[in-house]
């Protein structure tokens, strides 16, 4: 019998791990966050607001790494049918927008002080924004489908199709924006620039890795609250 | 199921959706009214000045054909789900292929359609001339109608079958197109400009590598979509 | 039972399928042999459509196994899918094609030639009103015409949702004398049914459905001995 029903309870020496990992993380961030301010000098033009770099850049880099997990286990879904891996697809998603709304966040705060503009149509903002739309696209399809085989299925050819576009997208819109003469975002070759950004990139791995586990673990614990209902209401009378 | 079986079949899809078509002129009507309006439209919003009518061209030729194209993919489905023919259709023998190769070849026609009328359209309205390597824009505005449609008339056979098909279908297919509508754009500006800088090729070599990317993985990906 | 295979035409075991949270089918255990012809009753909303679509495979169940000529609905539907024609309730027509031209499609999707098209077409009457489009034809008519392409199409199991309705008495007759010829063939028969009266003659048993379970059954029509029906729930 099957209605792909996930039995794995959710194992508590494994969510002690993960709780682990997460206090690691977090502490990991906060003196990642701590050295980077501390170390680099304000920069010429922008002073100390430059420091918004460390959260922005990183959170930028995460979420072009999402994707490849949603197109990873989307793959792994179609090929397998197991729901974990659907599951897995999706909560990376939902991790990936929040980083990508992060991102556009930040450079829109970034972009107030040193330009006097809300938005510009900065190659990386821009190709961030696509890439937040696409997600929204993902997740919408996922919150209008009820039927939970249509809905991995429907969401798996989603995520796959953004996915692979990720890079096209990114290349054409640098190419088109280099055509043009515009102001760049904050530049990040300076040395003294690049070891904050290093260890913050770390960081915001490791974070993200965290937020998407425990996003996981929610979603198995609803699926196997639906499936405990569904089998009762299945051998039970009422509907 | 030899291919052969299989080019028939999307044959017979496409003859059919082409021929109901013909008859009614529904989706057509309908859809050229938009493609005209969203013109006519622009045409008043960015004023009387010349320059800027030109500049927004390319831009508002390509918008129109979205906007048209999203009308087009939703009703190409829509008549065969309210009747229930798109039940009998899945249950045909054969790959699923052939019904998205036939309605491909289906749509594209009738976006190609709509897109020379659109470009005619903008042409004149826009107070365009017409560049020397006409050839070059016909095979610009081709690659980028064969993204458009391919990626259309795949998101439509999800969001045709859902409650809010009217939203869905542009926010999942808009982004998508992105790449295809800097490309097309960007070359079509180019081209009008005389292309001073060769961009027009590059940007034609991008949208052709977009077109086959997105073909093959459309056509696999179809498979998933309409069956459940 | 029927001798003619041990292969059973439909073999359901504890069939179910949600919508949403809640279970619109459960427990259905049904085997329909080759011949045989089954009538499905039951109100409105409880689930007799859904279980034919279940057994055309448009749509998977939920739970319990499904076997169509043998074939597992899960693992080959491609297969199950070969050996089943499903008459819907909505005819499924391209209302702007003429009659000929929606049969013509029908054959180039199945395989088919066009003589068996034309064959088809005066086996069901609508040979005169062939170049007729499908929009100007009456409902009962369009059933005709959804009937010869499940002619066309010749399953091994038909499944037919409320056939009847929109027949006139020779509409009647002729799904119930193809329903004969094709039991005559081996060809099994599930069809879902508001009232016995037009089908009467045809049916072997019936088989009634209570929100979304099989309910006891109360009239047999044992026109063959020894069909069995095993009811759960």
């Amino acid at each position: 019998m099957s209605t792909g029903a996930i039995a794995e309870p959710i194992s508590a020496t494994r969510t002690r791990g993960w709780t682990i990992f997460g206090w690691f993380a977090f502490a990991f961030l906060i003196a990642s966050q701590a050295i980077a301010i501390a170390i680099s000098p304000p920069d010429r033009d922008m002073g100390d607001l430059q420091k918004i770099m460390y959260v922005h850049v990183p959170s930028a880099w995460m979420t072009m790494l999402a994707p490849l997990t949603v197109l990873v286990f989307s793959l792994k879904y179609l090929w397998s049918r197991r729901e974990q891996d659907d599951l897995v697809a999706a909560s990376a998603a939902e991790v990936a927008a929040t980083f990508a709304g992060l991102t556009l966040a930040l450079g829109m705060i970034w972009a107030r002080p040193t330009w006097g503009i809300w938005w510009t149509w900065d190659a990386r903002l821009t190709s961030m924004l696509v890439l937040f739309l696409i997600l929204a696209g993902y997740l919408a399809v996922r919150a209008v489908v009820d039927d939970r085989d249509q809905r991995a299925q429907w969401s798996a050819a989603v995520g796959i199709l953004g996915a692979i576009n990720v890079p096209i997208v990114y290349m054409s819109v640098r190419w088109w924006r280099t055509l043009h003469q515009i102001q760049s975002s904050p530049s990040t070759v300076a040395p003294a620039y690049v070891i904050g950004l290093r260890l913050n990139a770390f960081a915001f791995l490791f974070v993200m890795i965290y937020f998407i586990r425990r996003r996981y673990d929610a979603a198995l614990t609803l699926r196997a609250a639906e499936h405990a209902s569904e089998s009762a209401a299945l051998k039970g009378g009422a509907a | 199921m030899p291919w052969r079986d299989e080019w028939r079949r999307a044959r017979a899809i496409a003859w059919k959706d082409l021929t109901a078509e013909r008859r009614s002129k529904a989706v057509f009507n309908s859809v050229i009214a938009l493609a005209i309006t969203i013109l006519v439209l622009f045409g008043f919003a960015l004023g009387p000045d010349a320059q800027a009518l030109r500049d927004a061209a390319p831009g508002v030729i390509w918008l129109a054909a979205l906007f048209a194209g999203v009308l087009a993919f939703n009703r190409s489905y829509q008549t065969e789900i309210e009747g229930g023919a798109l039940d009998q259709l899945v249950l045909y023998p054969g790959g699923r292929r052939a019904i998205f190769a036939g309605k491909l070849m289906g749509n594209f026609v009738l976006v190609a359609s709509t897109l020379a009328i659109v470009v005619a359209l903008g042409v004149i309205l826009f107070q365009v001339d017409l560049p020397a390597q006409w050839l070059a824009l016909v095979a610009i505005l081709f690659f980028g109608c064969v993204g458009l449609v391919t990626l259309g008339t795949l998101y439509a056979a999800m969001a045709s079958r859902s409650r809010v098909r009217e939203v869905l279908l542009p926010l999942l297919l808009f982004p998508m197109l992105v790449p295809v509508l800097i490309a097309a754009i960007q070359a079509t500006k180019s081209l009008l400009g005389g292309d001073l800088m060769h961009d027009a090729g590059a940007w034609a070599r991008l949208l052709a590598a977009y077109d086959v990317i997105f073909v093959a993985a459309s056509f696999l990906a179809f498979d998933f979509v309409i069956e459940v | 039972m029927n001798g003619t295979a041990d292969v059973s035409a439909i073999d359901a075991t504890d069939v179910a399928r949600r919508l949403g949270t809640s279970w619109v089918l459960r427990g259905i255990t049904l085997r329909v042999a080759p011949g045989e012809v089954v009538g499905l009753l039951g109100a409105n909303g409880t689930g007799k459509s859904t279980f034919l679509r279940i057994v055309a495979t448009l749509v998977r169940p939920h739970a319990g196994s499904l076997r169509v000529c043998g074939h597992d609905v899960r693992t080959v539907p491609a297969r199950a899918r070969e050996a089943v024609g499903y008459l819907a309730h909505l005819p499924g027509l391209y209302d702007d094609l003429t009659v000929r031209e929606n049969l013509h499609f029908a054959a180039a999707m199945l395989d088919r030639r066009r003589a068996d098209a034309e064959a088809a077409l005066v086996r069901v009457g609508l040979e005169r009103a062939a170049e007729q489009r499908v929009r100007a034809l009456s409902s009962g008519m369009q059933r005709r015409l959804a009937i010869a392409r499940l002619v066309l199409r010749q399953p091994r199991v038909a499944l037919l949702d409320e056939p009847y309705s929109n027949l006139d008495a020779a509409g009647i007759e002729l799904m119930n004398s193809l329903v004969s010829e094709w039991t005559g063939d081996g060809v099994a028969a599930l069809i879902v049914l508001h009232e016995l009266a037009p089908a009467v003659g045809v049916l072997d048993r019936t088989v009634t459905i209570v929100d979304g379970r099989l309910a006891p059954n109360v009239h047999d029509h044992q026109r063959h001995a020894g069909a069995m029906l095993r009811v759960t729930g």
